[in-house]
């Protein structure tokens, strides 16, 4: 089908893009278009006015820092995935990002849109969650950093006011000792997953365990992040960890998988993608 | 009542006015411009405004990829795109892959060669899509083949042909820059 008609801006400073949303603040904020395009043709969405931001050159940002990684709203997932730099500083983005859609989707949508998208099956929150990361917002009232656990409200809600903006958002590198991993289960490669989850486990200088976190994604509504150092003890048991995650989480069941599959699921994966994150881990110690 | 409705026709008949916006870009090579409404996805400015009815739609949300163009040299959705969002880039159409005397491509010369089509419905969104691939990965690996056109879908040839043209069309490029080299 095609769209309902909308007014339609096209801004090329972030100030004319905060302008415009404040004088229509029931308007929309077009991106890398490829949720926001889907849901117009399909017209599940008629917002009355689209501010399209990508000809604002200030938000097509990528910077990588010892601390982290920051991605402007314009940068498209496939520089993200493809940056060496951000790679090395937090392997858990192009590890992510490589089970976001198709490469050919990922040459147009952004990593920020995917953030404020704010859908429960998307890999990008459960990264940003369990990193702990921010989301920087503007609008013409002034700007704010909202944290990853703030930020997802609800499926398809971000913590988002109306005329505002989702600038950047920033991706903290992981502490030394300290490895990643990503697994997910979809129906087919390139689909949104029926669950998955981005682990990450720190060891201490005696290589015991001093941290594991994992983060969830379709099976909530919101990103689950959980805490599993204290289930996975010093010695890292990754099988008690995982049957402590399958008796913790309370999985969601639609058309695409029902919720004790979900459960099984998310356990097997929670143990594969703790043994990886920390066989990781073990070889940075050891390095 | 009369009256009420008479209101809300006149209403309807406002909302209906869209406004429409100048686009220019450049398609295969050549200097284009129209003007539409905002609403007008790139697909359908390449199928009905310019005419140029070789790029395919078949879902309209992205997930067949037989709408595939090039983007500035990148394969894109042209059904998630809006038109005014492409004012001002280069695109490149399956009318722009072979040459300008209309010798194929190697990418259409090995699709013919290894049966990679039946009907051709999909096979505008693979072409494009193969050609940015090669480009990028001249001697790609099965691997590399099979995620590369992952976002394309075919109802008739069950994907055998489709990768073997791939590999084949790595062949052709590779002997004709040992060719042009020599
Ligand atoms: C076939 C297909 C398969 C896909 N599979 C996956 C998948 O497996 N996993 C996955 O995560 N995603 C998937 N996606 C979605 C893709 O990752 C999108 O790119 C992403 O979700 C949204 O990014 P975008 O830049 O395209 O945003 P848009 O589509 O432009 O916008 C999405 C929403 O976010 C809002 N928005 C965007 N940017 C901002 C901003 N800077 N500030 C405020 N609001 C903003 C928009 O208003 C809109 O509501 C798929 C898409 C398609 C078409
Ligand atoms: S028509 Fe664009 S992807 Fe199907
Ligand atoms: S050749 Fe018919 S759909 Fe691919």
């Amino acid at each position: 089908m095609k769209p309902p008609p909308f007014g339609y801006r096209a801004p090329v400073t972030l100030d004319e893009a905060l302008d415009a949303l404040a004088a229509r603040p029931s308007g929309k904020v077009l991106a890398g278009g490829q949720s926001l395009i889907p849901l117009l043709n399909m017209r599940l969405a008629a917002p009355p006015e689209l501010v399209d931001i990508n000809r604002v050159a200030e938000l097509d940002t990528l910077h990588v820092g010892d601390g982290g990684v920051r991605v402007g709203a314009l940068a498209r997932h496939t520089r993200v995935e493809r940056s060496a730099a951000a790679a090395a500083v937090q392997p858990l983005l192009r590890r992510a990002l490589r089970h976001v859609a198709h490469p050919v989707i990922r040459n147009r949508g952004t990593v920020v849109g995917s953030l404020a998208h704010a859908d429960p099956a998307a890999e990008l929150p459960a990264v940003l969650a369990v990193l702990d990361g921010t989301v920087d917002a503007a609008s013409t009232r002034g700007r704010r950093t909202i944290p990853a656990a703030d930020f997802f409200v609800g499926p398809l809600e971000p913590a988002l006011e109306p005329g505002e903006l989702a600038v950047s958002a920033y991706f903290p590198a992981a502490p030394p000792r300290t490895g990643t991993a990503f697994m997910e289960t979809a129906r087919r490669h390139g689909d949104y997953a029926i669950a998955g989850v981005a682990a990450v486990v720190t060891l201490d200088d005696d290589l015991r365990v001093s941290a594991a976190r994992a983060g969830y994604l379709g099976i909530s509504a919101t990103p689950l992040v959980l805490d599993l150092t204290g289930a996975a003890g010093p010695h890292g048991d990754w099988t008690a960890a995982a049957a402590h995650v399958r008796d913790t989480v309370d999985p969601v069941a639609d058309i695409h998988a029902g919720a004790a599959y979900r459960r099984h699921l998310t356990g097997v994966l929670t143990e594969r993608a703790l043994k990886r994150a920390a066989a990781e881990a073990l070889r940075k110690a050891e390095d | 009542m009369g009256e009420a409705r008479e209101d809300t026709r006149e209403d309807t008949f406002e909302d209906t006015r869209e406004d429409t916006f100048d686009v220019a870009l450049t398609v295969n090579g050549a200097h284009r411009t129209a003007r539409v409404p905002a609403r007008r996805l790139l697909s359908d400015l390449l199928r009905h405004d310019l005419g140029l009815t070789g790029t395919h739609v078949g879902c309209e949300h992205g997930v067949c990829g037989c709408c595939t163009v090039l983007l500035d040299g990148d394969p894109v959705r042209s059904c998630l795109m809006l038109a005014v969002t492409a004012s001002g880039h280069e695109v490149t159409t399956v009318e722009g892959l072979a040459a300008p005397d209309g010798t194929p491509s190697p990418v259409q010369r090995a699709f013919r060669e290894c049966h990679g089509l039946q009907c051709g419905f999909c096979t505008p969104g693979f072409l494009c899509t193969v050609t940015a691939l090669l480009r990028e990965t001249p001697r790609p690996t099965q691997d590399q083949v099979l995620e590369g056109i992952s976002g394309n879908l075919c109802r008739c040839t069950g994907y055998q042909n489709i990768v073997a043209s791939v590999h084949r069309a790595a062949d052709l490029i590779a002997r004709s820059a040992e060719e042009g080299e020599a």
